[in-house]
């Protein structure tokens, strides 16, 4: 049967509807799916008293043997993430400065191509370069040293692309009026181009702080992990990611049941700061264009 | 006739890329005098003006040849923040600091060029809001943000920042452009108190307005100064016959 034209007409536009329709389930199910089962089987364990303060638990196989907490991983995630912020968030944002307000050189577009480049570098290859670097100083090979490094050659391509964009998007009058003041490049540029950018700046640094967060394969031959709290930065340190990677692998219930919890709280962490800092950033940006 | 000069350029040419935009300009400014520089689109007046503050070098792939005299010094041959920090610009589009109050809007240049005192800063941006005719209008909420301003507003405010860095000459280019009947009469009653402290030179493309405004009038036509002369003589007797078919709106 042939169809006439509207019939054709209206069929393909429902069947284009269903179909993106579709695609929207199939966008949203895995995210629902994890945030689901993290709930499901690490609820329990995370609003146990003590889990986000004790220690991990060993082996075990006795079935009442106790499920014990995330403490020292928190702590190490907060402090490599740390570390990696303060190296990643300077260098990737003056690199964008570099790139966006110095464009004109060659040298600047060289550094968004690159900044493009590295984004796409699978994290382990990160890892494996730092790793690989200090392989040779035995004293911190395994360290938070290394694993702050590992974490901020992640985030630094991160934060430059997008304070480049940010920066962007100021007009080029505000530079125009600045200059034609008499203020210099480089204090037009800090005081006044960047406080203008500094939402979209701020956005960055967050995505890239997310990013970090949950990445477990840069620290295996860098932070290594551990089942202790802090005890200095040449030392190997706990990360969230990597007692998941660990003890989602183990035969072992009780460590399971951890890393399900483990799970849960990083998921409501990075949710909770995300939403948190956006509504910051948001009334940071009403603020600056006047309608606060 | 003319007082003394205060700005002259010399065989000015400036380039975008390898064109020139404007060729060969020689010109001279009196000192606390309104010179208009009225041409039609693409003339190269907006080029011109941006030289004298040494803004055309800013955009990207540009070149300037010839001097500019600042009482008779080559301003190419200084530190261009100085140069800037004499002669002032105001553009076509009121460009607040969005993310500043009034008050950081006017006292930008003294806030960033080194040390101040605030009584000094502070008197400083009420001068220049007074001769930029806007201070009865803002002097309750100079905390406010600038973009709460209407667009005339906005427009005296940049007047405002520009003076309060204390230039002697200022540039305007198209300032009423963008801005309503009203305000565009205010802003025009404002460069008539403006030339008694300042050498004003101001880009129009409205010709009128370089008749009520301009003490002296140079007319441009693809890059190239054409005819310069008290304004009266250049609208009543023009020499040239380009520049009269366009005054009488033959062409442009």
């Amino acid at each position: 049967m042939r169809f006439d034209r509207p019939a054709r007409r209206k069929f393909l536009s429902h069947s284009i509807a269903v179909l993106t329709g579709l695609c929207v389930v199939a966008a949203l199910y895995p995210l629902v799916s994890i945030i689901y089962s993290a709930a499901i089987r690490g609820g329990g364990v995370l609003f146990q008293v003590r889990f986000l303060t004790a220690v991990p638990p060993n082996a075990c196989s006795v079935v009442q043997c106790a499920t014990v907490g995330i403490g020292p991983d928190i702590e190490g995630t907060v402090i490599l993430v740390g570390l990696a912020s303060l190296i990643a968030v300077p260098v990737g944002v003056l690199a964008a400065i570099f790139a966006s307000e110095y464009r004109s050189r060659g040298l600047g577009r060289a550094i968004s191509f690159t900044a493009d480049v590295l984004t796409g570098v699978p994290s382990i290859i990160m890892g494996a370069f730092i790793f690989g670097y200090f392989v040779y100083y035995p004293s911190i090979t395994y360290s938070a040293i290394t694993g702050g490094l590992a974490l901020s050659a992640i985030m630094i391509p991160i934060v430059t692309r997008t304070t480049e964009e940010a920066l962007r998007t100021v007009p080029n009058s505000i530079r125009e009026a600045a200059l034609a003041l008499g203020i210099s490049k480089w204090k037009a540029t800090l005081r006044i181009v960047l406080v203008a950018a500094l939402p979209g700046v701020a956005t960055g640094v967050l995505l890239a702080v997310m990013r970090a967060s949950g990445e477990a394969a840069p620290l295996l031959f860098t932070a290594l992990g551990s089942n202790l709290y802090f005890h200095g930065f040449n030392q190997p340190v706990a990360a969230l990611p990597l007692l998941i990677y660990d003890f989602a692998l183990s035969p072992y219930s009780n460590q399971q049941k951890v890393a399900w919890g483990a799970t849960l709280f990083l998921l409501a962490a990075i949710l909770i700061v995300n939403v948190a800092s956006r509504y910051m950033i948001h009334r940071l940006g009403r603020q600056m264009a006047g309608g606060a | 006739m003319m007082g003394a000069v205060k700005l002259k350029s010399e065989q000015l040419t400036a380039y975008y890329g390898e064109k020139p935009a404007i060729r060969d300009i020689s010109l001279e400014f009196p000192d606390r005098r309104v010179t208009a520089i009225i041409g039609p689109s693409g003339c190269g007046k907006s080029t011109f003006i941006r030289c004298l503050n040494r803004m055309h070098e800013t955009a990207p792939r540009t070149r300037v040849e010839g001097k500019v005299l600042l009482d008779g010094e080559d301003i190419y041959s200084e530190d261009p923040v100085r140069v800037r920090r004499r002669i002032g610009m105001v553009f076509q589009k009121p460009n607040p600091f969005a993310t500043m109050s009034i008050y950081n809007n006017v006292s930008a240049a003294l806030r960033f060029n080194g040390r101040h005192p605030r009584d000094y800063v502070d008197a400083a941006v009420v001068r220049s809001l007074q001769q930029a005719a806007l201070w009865d209008e803002v002097k309750d909420r100079v905390d406010t943000p600038a973009t709460s301003l209407s667009g005339g507003q906005q427009q005296r405010l940049c007047i405002a920042r520009a003076l309060a860095a204390n230039p002697e000459v200022l540039l305007m280019d198209e300032p009423c452009s963008a801005l309503d009947p009203l305000a565009t009469t205010k802003i025009e009653e404002l460069i008539g108190q403006l030339k008694k402290d300042y050498t004003v030179v101001i880009v129009t493309h409205n010709l009128q307005q370089a008749a009520r405004v301009a003490d002296y009038t140079a007319f441009f036509y693809l890059g190239g100064l054409i005819e310069f002369a008290p304004t009266e003589d250049l609208f009543e007797r023009p020499r040239e016959r380009l520049t009269e078919q366009y005054i009488t709106g033959r062409f442009g």
